[in-house]
This record gives structure tokens, C-alpha cells and sequence, in this order.
């Protein structure tokens, strides 16, 4: 029983990286309609910088503000130089644009800061609460973690629902000439999603540096986590992209934990598969109509 | 010649024998380091001539056939490792085997659109090969299986090279999916999948059934890989978990769109690419004579550039690019290319929209 919490506890905590990871692939997928699989390169770039400057500055805060504004920047330079010109050519060009820009950013950030995995500070304790003698697996940090991807959810809604650029945004995406029509600088809310993302996948990456180290191949499973979770909720959807990152996160735990971890990316696969099976376009799809 | 221009199989015939001599020329003619890399270069094109027909011609996208090149290398290096199989029937036994996992594949497939259809290939490219892992008697765990290299026949002469045969073996390999894919797109069977790729609805008001037509065409696609990696099995002697990972497939993907899709031509182009570009950019990497972390890391970052630079100057992949200067220049010096301009659609022109 101790372990079932544990593994609970544990998925709930990785399951909540996964969500900021699809939120952020969900983000971009919502406004340029391209599949990001830049976004773990980017993400690692951000926590390396995140890195540098805590190092410097001895501050975790700086260096989180510092990342969070470097992917802000990264993200709308991404998109205004090298999406931009592919958004209206066929959408596997886009993927291989980013598949480039992936390749490029891992190349990059190995010639500046080497293969070598480095540590990366938590903000919390990483030491598990105690509950009745018993130590849970689920510290202080992840309790960090988990209030963070909550309010970075809560964010994104508000933005969306209830704020005249989240409307200017979710029209630009839905229907780009008409909402130029009527004023929307749609190039502009591109380019605003794209740096949404990449801030959100600024936060993911310091939230699961502490637990995976710092190299620059190190988050490519957790960008493939995020995708799957993404496709599992609906991409469309970003409550669907947070219930997916939870579904997959405690999954993944329990078959790691009863299983071994060997399995766990063919257990993802099988719920994938299931999932799509009944509902194709994600557990929050809209019935999209069909028409000759 | 009017029989060869209106006869389908002749015409591919024609096509596949003429390859067949420049390749015997060719490849005879080459060093034993080039030969290794044609042969390379076949598996390659086996992979994907298959992508490209399933992506360009049906319409559907796959980021894990790297998995179904994974199925092709390990059956043949079981059934040659551990039941002593000659060659080619385990080459041909890799074939079925991929068409056999590529059946439920492609039929999950085939109602999934899109991104979700990548994401469901992709955990596909993720999971299969963690099952090397789970059942490591059969597959060895991460050392792989290893195989005796393809003996040389004793007919071909005392000098002749290994690589020189592993060379032939590949080609061969990759003329039969030529051949065969030359077919599919000049065939009844090759219009349907484009009519079930330019509207799913007009297709099956047409009586086309739009889910089994996709399937197949996965299955198809399925089956050049596992041959490919039949190939793969005999070139390298070698196939371990790891190899196979979801890099490769999605490098696949790349030689694929860079190539050109749904062009055959095209998808000769991307296997170059994918043989030739990381040597390329090593070898500028290390005249350079950069420090340590620079020269290690810049063959890589050349690669990336590559892709987007190419993406962004011809968006319909190499062959496009060629296409459109063979235009120009027809445009710029008249000549009667009229007829072959107006073609729609030829296998190696290619199908794509």
C-alpha cells in the first residue's frame, strides 16, 4: 500500500512536468498549427542559462526570471526567423524545420557548455515529508512543482478566457483572415504563442532539471512524454493537455514501479493507442464536422 | 518503344534494368569505403521509397518506421543467427513479418489524422524496440544480435570484396522496391490511394473503402522497410535496441521531406542525404581544426542548418528544387519538353499535391 502512494505521489509530480511540456506544444499547436519538436531543445537551452546565471549570482530566483525572459525572447525569434516563411508551405515542412532547429540547438549548446551533466539546483528540499513515521516520496519541491504547473494552467486559461488578447489570440488561430479583417495582428499573436510556449517550456525545464541533471540530451523523453500527453488530451485542448500530462505521468509510474521501467515506453504506447482508438482526435476533441 | 511507353511493367522494367547497369558499373568502379556506403545508401532507399509512397501518394505520415526497419534487421539475424537460414528467404521472411506487424499498425492507423497519427507512430517507434529490453533470451538485451557477414559466392572470383557483395545485395534489394513501388503508382490500386489522400469523402463515395486503402498502403510501406532492414541486417551483421531509435525514424522522416515527397527520385536523393550529409559535415568539422567541443558538436549543428536551409529554399524537398530548374531551363531554351510538362503525375515526378 506504501508503495501504491508512493508511485501515485511520484506520477502525480512527474505527471504534472509533462503537462507544462504538452501545455507548451498545445500553446503552439493552437496558433501556428505546427507540431514543436524544438520544443525539449528549447526548454534545455533555457535551463542552461537558468544554470549560468545561478551559478553567477548564487540566486535561484534571478536565474529563473533570467530563463523565463530567454525563452520569451527565444520563442518569438524562432517563430519571426524560421517558421514564419514555412507556416504556409505543407505541414511536414514545419516539422522538419524544427526537427533542424532540435538537431542544431542540442549541437550548440554541446559546443558551449560540453557533454558533461551538470547538477541543477532544486528550489525545494527534495527530502520527503514524513507522515507517521513513514517517509512519502514527494518532497517539499515537488509540491513546488506541482503548484506551479497549476498556476501556469490557470494562467493560460485566464489569458485565453478572459482577457481581450487570449480572444485576439484564439481568433487569429481559428480563423486567420477573417480576424485580420477585423484588426487582429495575426503575425503578431503567432509570434505571442510561440513565446508562450517557449516560457512555458522554460518553467518544465527547471522544474525537472533537479531530477534528470543538465546535458543536452537529457530532456528528449520528456519532450516525447509531453507530446504523447498532448495528443492524449487533444492537442486543441489545454485542460486535455494537463489531464493527459497526469494520465501519462501516473501510468508511467505504475508500470515503472510493478513493471520495471523497460516497459514504460511500451506502456505509453498501449494507452496512446486505446486512448486514440475511441476518441481519435483526443480525450478532449471536439466532433469535428465533415463536409464534401 | 511504343510498347515500353504504354505498357506500365515494361516501362518499369526498363527503368529498374537501366538502374541495374549503372549500379553494376558503378559499383565496381568504386573504393571498398564507397561501396559500404552505397550499400548503405540501398537500405536507406528501401526505408524510404515506402515513407514517401505512404506520406505522398496516401497521405498518411509515419515517424516510426525506423520500428518496422528494427523488425526487418532482427528477423533476418534471427533466422540466420539461430536457424541458419540462407539470405534471401530470411530477407523475404523480413518482408512478411514487417507486413504482418504493419497490418494492426496501419489499421489503427488509418483512423487517426495528422498529429495524432504522428504521435501514435512515434510511441510505436518509442515502445517496440523497449521490447528488445523486456525479453532479453530472445533478443539479447542491448548487445543485439550479431551475424556472420554474407559469404561472397566463390562464381564471382577470388578477388571479388565483401563490400562489393554487401553493395550488390543492397542493390538488388533496393531495385525490387523500386520495381515494385514503379508499379503501385501507374496502377489502379496507386490511383485510388491518391484519391483516398486528396478527399476522403469523394473517394468513398466512389465505393473506395478509405480505412482498408490506407491500411494497405501502411502494409505496403511496412514491408519496403522490413526490407530495408533485411538489408540493414546484412550490411552491418548487426542489430541492437539502440540502433533503432526514435533518432532514426525520424531521420527517416527527414530524407523523406528533403528528398521530396511522394518521388522516388526524391527519396534517392534523401538516402544520399542521409548517407552522405553527416560525413560531409564531418569532414568540414574537423579541417577546421576547432577545440574540442566545437569540432564534436558542429557536424551536428551543420546538419540542422542543412534541414532548415533546404526546407526554407525549396519547400517541396530536393527534387522539387530540381524540378523547378529543369523548368527553367526548358522555359530559357524552348525545346519540345511541352508534353512532359503537362504530365500531372509520373512516379518519379512524383504525387505530391
Amino acid at each position: 500500500m506504501t508503495k501504491f502512494i508512493d508511485l501515485t505521489l511520484n506520477g502525480i509530480s512527474t505527471g504534472a512536468i509533462y503537462a507544462a511540456v504538452a501545455l507548451a506544444l498545445c500553446l503552439i499547436w493552437r496558433a501556428t498549427r505546427i507540431v514543436n519538436f524544438a520544443q525539449g531543445a528549447m526548454l534545455m537551452i533555457t535551463t542552461y542559462i537558468a544554470s549560468a546565471v545561478i551559478n553567477s549570482t548564487g540566486s535561484y530566483v534571478i536565474g529563473l526570471v533570467v530563463a523565463l525572459a530567454a525563452g520569451l525572447v527565444l520563442g518569438a525569434v524562432i517563430e519571426r526567423v524560421v517558421i514564419r516563411p514555412v507556416e504556409n508551405a505543407p505541414p511536414l515542412n514545419a516539422v522538419i524545420v524544427a526537427l533542424g532547429l532540435y538537431t542544431f540547438l542540442i549541437a550548440f549548446a554541446g559546443m558551449i557548455w560540453g557533454a558533461t551533466p551538470r547538477a541543477f539546483p532544486a528550489a525545494f528540499s527534495i527530502r520527503g515529508y514524513e507522515i507517521g513515521g513513514t517517509r512519502v516520496l514527494f518532497a517539499p519541491n515537488d509540491t513546488f512543482i506541482v503548484l506551479v504547473v497549476v498556476a501556469v494552467a490557470l494562467g493560460l486559461a485566464v489569458l485565453f478566457r478572459a482577457t481581450p488578447l487570449g480572444l485576439q489570440m484564439r481568433a487569429a488561430a481559428f480563423k486567420p483572415e477573417v480576424a485580420q479583417l477585423l484588426g487582429v495582428r495575426v503575425g503578431r499573436m503567432f509570434t505571442l504563442g510561440w513565446a508562450l510556449a517557449a516560457l512555458t517550456g522554460a518553467i518544465a525545464g527547471i522544474l525537472v532539471a533537479p531530477s534528470i541533471f543538465l546535458a543536452p540530451n537529457n530532456f528528449d523523453p520528456i519532450l516525447i512524454s509531453g507530446f504523447v500527453a498532448a495528443v492524449l488530451g487533444g492537442l486543441d485542448s489545454p485542460p486535455g493537455a494537463v489531464l493527459g500530462g497526469l494520465i501519462l505521468g501516473l501510468a508511467l509510474s505504475y508500470v515503472s514501479g510493478y513493471e520495471g521501467s523497460a516497459l514504460a515506453p511500451l506502456a505509453a504506447l498501449v494507452i496512446l493507442v486505446l486512448v486514440l482508438m475511441v476518441r481519435p482526435g483526443g480525450l478532449f476533441s471536439a466532433t469535428a464536422e465533415r463536409r464534401v | 518503344m511504343i510498347a515500353v511507353r504504354q505498357s506500365t511493367l515494361l516501362r518499369s522494367l526498363a527503368i529498374v534494368v537501366a538502374a541495374a547497369l549503372i549500379l553494376l558499373l558503378l559499383s565496381g568502379e568504386l573504393s571498398a569505403y564507397r561501396q559500404l556506403q552505397l550499400a548503405e545508401g540501398t537500405y536507406f532507399f528501401a526505408v524510404l521509397a515506402g515513407l514517401t509512397m505512404l506520406i505522398g501518394l496516401s497521405g498518411q505520415v509515419s515517424l516510426g518506421h525506423g520500428a518496422f526497419l528494427c523488425v526487418g534487421a532482427y528477423t533476418v539475424s534471427l533466422l540466420i543467427a539461430d536457424e541458419g537460414w540462407a539470405l534471401a528467404p530470411a530477407i523475404a521472411a523480413a518482408v512478411v513479418v514487417s507486413c504482418l506487424i504493419g497490418l494492426p499498425v496501419g489499421a489503427a492507423a488509418s483512423r487517426l489524422r495528422g498529429p495524432y497519427l504522428a504521435g501514435a507512430t512515434l510511441a510505436f517507434a518509442v515502445g517496440l524496440p523497449a521490447l528488445g529490453d523486456k525479453f532479453p533470451s530472445l533478443f539479447d538485451g542491448e548487445n543485439g544480435l550479431t551475424i556472420n557477414p554474407p559469404a561472397v559466392p566463390s562464381w564471382l572470383g577470388a578477388n571479388f570484396s565483401l563490400e562489393h557483395w554487401q553493395a550488390w545485395i543492397g542493390c538488388v534489394g533496393g531495385l525490387i522496391v523500386l520495381f515494385v513501388l514503379l508499379n503501385l503508382y501507374r496502377s489502379g490500386l496507386g490511383r485510388s490511394f491518391r484519391a483516398v489522400r486528396d478527399d476522403e469523402i469523394a473517394a468513398a463515395l466512389c465505393g473506395l473503402r478509405v480505412g482498408r486503402m490506407q491500411t494497405l498502403a501502411f502494409v505496403i510501406s511496412a514491408g519496403c522497410a522490413g526490407l530495408g532492414g533485411g538489408i540493414y541486417a546484412a550490411v552491418l551483421n548487426l542489430a541492437t535496441p539502440s540502433a533503432f531509435s526514435l533518432t532514426l525514424s525520424l531521420s527517416l522522416l527527414t530524407g523523406a521531406v528533403v528528398g521530396g515527397l511522394g518521388s522516388l527520385t526524391g527519396a534517392v536523393w534523401g538516402a544520399a542525404l542521409l548517407v552522405l550529409l553527416p560525413n560531409w559535415s564531418n569532414d568540414i568539422a574537423h579541417s577546421l581544426s576547432l577545440s574540442g567541443n566545437v569540432s564534436d558538436n558542429l557536424p551536428q549543428a551543420i546538419y540542422g542548418v542543412v534541414l532548415i536551409v533546404v526546407m526554407l529554399a525549396w519547400p517541396s524537398g530536393l527534387q522539387g528544387g530540381v524540378r523547378a530548374l529543369v523548368g527553367s531551363a526548358r522555359a530559357r531554351w524552348g525545346g519540345n519538353g511541352g508534353n512532359e510538362a503537362k504530365r500531372i503525375e509520373s512516379p518519379e515526378g512524383g504525387g505530391e499535391k
